[in-house]
């Protein structure tokens, strides 16, 4: 089996299971987390198409480089904001449990 | 490569206008961010009029050289280089677009205004600038012609549209946009995956390039499926439909019309740009047939949603749900029907954009309504028809143009497809388009019933709304209807530069 043929099931199988996390997992940072490793196997099969397409006396074809460094920027603002919306909304929730605590012992 | 789809990508004199509707709303969204609140809401008031200018001599030079105008950014041509083109449904969308993000923009100034002499405040800061920034990403997926540089345009739009949604920052307003986010994100990266074969098939993710290169194999089949669930997720198409009402129903007005008019409308674009550009040349009549009862279900259950809501910004909701449907019949019918597929074309078209100022209106009215009762059930609505008869005008108009009620756009967008499906022998799907209009006009009905009927006292707790303010969702309803008071030859542009016909006329 080629190194290229190796790296391509590799993607493969990363997709797979990410998107099996984003399907299946139902507490936002796990989806979060697996979109993230179906990011990773997206670019890592663009690098194998990189690898494929390469012309002679090339290690590789740079349109797929530059599209997979353009990705990673695209993916980290996604999981950033993905990121602060789900802290943001756990900070509303203990907030809110808090006062229903509270509210609770002022009544006992 | 063939002849007929060289003239399609040789940059054109004009193209500096596509590089204008881009740059001019980003360069904008910066300057908001750094002059502040009060500078940002004059910057978007300055650039909005200028964008419909751009976009209106966008449309004249499409019509006027009758081929797609083309720039090759850094003058590299494609397969190397990134193209931006307008055609004439980027054109008809770039004007509408800038249409209705003007509209929003003068009837936002009552919420996220800044009053002379009082301090900055933050939300209207965010507010101008992602409205700036939307519109740029809007402008750049109706505009690109390269599929990576629609995956970033989409993500701009997607970026831009989560923090919309809770804008209010609300508990339930931030776990309606987060679960947004990642159900987009989701789609997105099926969109970016099929990307990736494409390119790793083709060498290429230029559309008219692929147009003349894709065939039928096993990577374009796996590759355009991945792409078209994608994209139906950000489209919101029934059954993937689960988060737009309580995401666009939590926003605030100004931003839910956005939303529910264009945003999803970006990804559908991009939709019918694979579909009629990419694989134009494959057979994809069964597919079409599928994606259209998809969009037939999406009708059913979506106006159903609608009629079964006690709070009116719901239904509204409900309502862009199932109106999405209707986007969908044009598959089978622009694929199937050779003779009526012009017209189904265009129908489709003008359903896009008779829904999007009818959309924005019935959000702007419901938002008004909720602002001067305190509240939005519909059930106690009754006796504000009476204190603000031009809103509910506007929201009666608007849905008119929903249901199809001649005269207006909705119903020459519905009558072409109808036509069509009828034309075609595809008699099913003019059983559904009817259906779907009586079912609007039901849930219409059902949110105007109380205002139309109840004597209620009109002086019962509210808060009064200027009329200024209220002529915008009538101004924004009447152009919906009035869409459909032109004659149908100059609507002429939508077909201009369209590659399934390129493609066709191939030997």
């Amino acid at each position: 089996m080629s190194a290229v043929t190796l790296f391509g099931l590799c993607g493969a199988a990363l997709v797979g299971i990410g998107l099996y996390g984003v399907i299946v997992q139902a507490p936002p940072l796990r989806r979060i987390l697996a979109f993230n490793l179906t990011g990773g196997g997206v670019f890592i099969l663009f690098g194998v198409m990189a690898r494929r397409g390469a012309t002679a006396g090339l290690g590789g074809d740079p349109v797929p480089q530059a599209i997979v460094i353009t990705g990673i920027v695209v993916a980290f603002a996604a999981t950033t904001l993905a990121v602060a919306l789900l802290l943001r909304l756990q900070a509303m929730r203990d907030a809110a449990a808090r006062d229903d605590a509270g509210a609770a012992r002022d009544v006992a | 490569m063939p002849d007929s789809l060289a003239l399609f990508v040789a940059a054109t004199p004009e193209g500096y206008l596509l590089v204008l509707a881009i740059a001019l709303p980003v360069i904008g969204a910066f300057l908001a961010l750094l002059l502040g609140a009060r500078q940002a809401e004059r910057v978007a008031l300055l650039l909005l009029p200028l964008g419909l200018v751009v976009a209106i001599a966008v449309g004249r030079g499409v019509y006027h050289s009758k081929a797609a105008l083309v720039y090759h950014l850094g003058a590299w041509a494609p397969p190397l280089g990134v193209a931006l083109r307008a055609d004439g449904l980027s054109a008809a969308m770039l004007i509408t677009t800038a249409g209705v993000f003007s509209a929003t923009a003068l009837f936002a100034q009552a919420e996220f205004g800044s009053s002379a002499g009082a301090p900055e405040r933050r939300a209207p800061l965010v507010f101008w600038t992602l409205l700036l920034a939307l519109w740029a990403g809007i402008n750049c997926v109706l505009l690109s012609n390269d599929l990576f540089n629609l995956y970033v345009a989409l993500e701009l739009v997607t970026f831009t549209a989560v923090p919309l949604v809770c804008l209010d920052g609300r508990m339930e307003t931030v776990a309606a946009a987060l679960r947004y986010l990642l159900f987009v994100l989701l789609g997105s990266i099926l969109y970016l995956l099929g990307g990736a074969l494409l390119y790793g098939a083709y060498g290429t993710l230029d559309i008219v390039l692929l147009s003349g290169q894709a065939r039928a194999n096993a990577a374009t089949l796996v590759a355009v499926t991945l792409m078209t669930v994608g994209l139906l997720a950000k489209t919101a198409l029934f059954p993937l439909h689960f988060w737009l009402p309580p995401a666009h129903s939590g926003a605030p007005a100004a931003a839910s019309a956005l939303l529910s008019s264009l945003v999803i409308k970006a990804s559908f674009v991009l939709l019918l740009r694979l579909w009629f550009g990419v694989v134009a040349a494959l057979p994809s009549a069964a597919a079409a047939q599928f994606l259209a009862s998809l969009g037939a279900a999406a009708i059913l259950i979506g106006s159903v949603m609608a009629l079964k809501q006690a709070r009116l910004k719901m239904l509204v909701a409900y309502s862009t749900v199932a109106q999405i449907g209707y986007l969908f019949l044009m598959f089978p019918l622009v694929i199937g029907a050779s003779d009526d597929a012009a017209g189904a074309w265009l129908g489709g078209i003008l359903q896009m954009v008779s829904h999007a100022f009818a959309k924005a209106a019935m959000f702007m009215a419901a938002g008004l309504i909720a602002r001067s009762l305190g509240h939005d059930r519909i059930a106690d609505l009754g006796a504000a028809g009476h204190a603000m008869p031009m809103t509910f005008i506007a929201f009666g108009l608007a849905g008119l143009s929903l249901t199809g009620v001649p005269p207006s756009g909705g119903f020459t967008a519905k009558w072409l497809l109808l036509n069509a499906a009828i034309g075609s022998g595809q008699w099913w799907w003019a059983v559904v388009i009817v259906g779907g209009g009586l079912l609007t006009a039901s849930y219409v009905y059902h949110a105007l019933e109380g205002p139309l009927t109840v004597d209620g006292d009109a002086s019962e707790h509210r808060v009064p709304v200027p009329l200024r303010r209220q002529a915008i969702p009538l101004t924004l309803a009447l152009v919906s209807v009035v869409l459909g008071l032109l004659p149908l030859g100059s609507f002429g542009l939508v077909q201009i530069g369209r590659l399934d016909l390129a493609i066709g006329a191939q030997p």
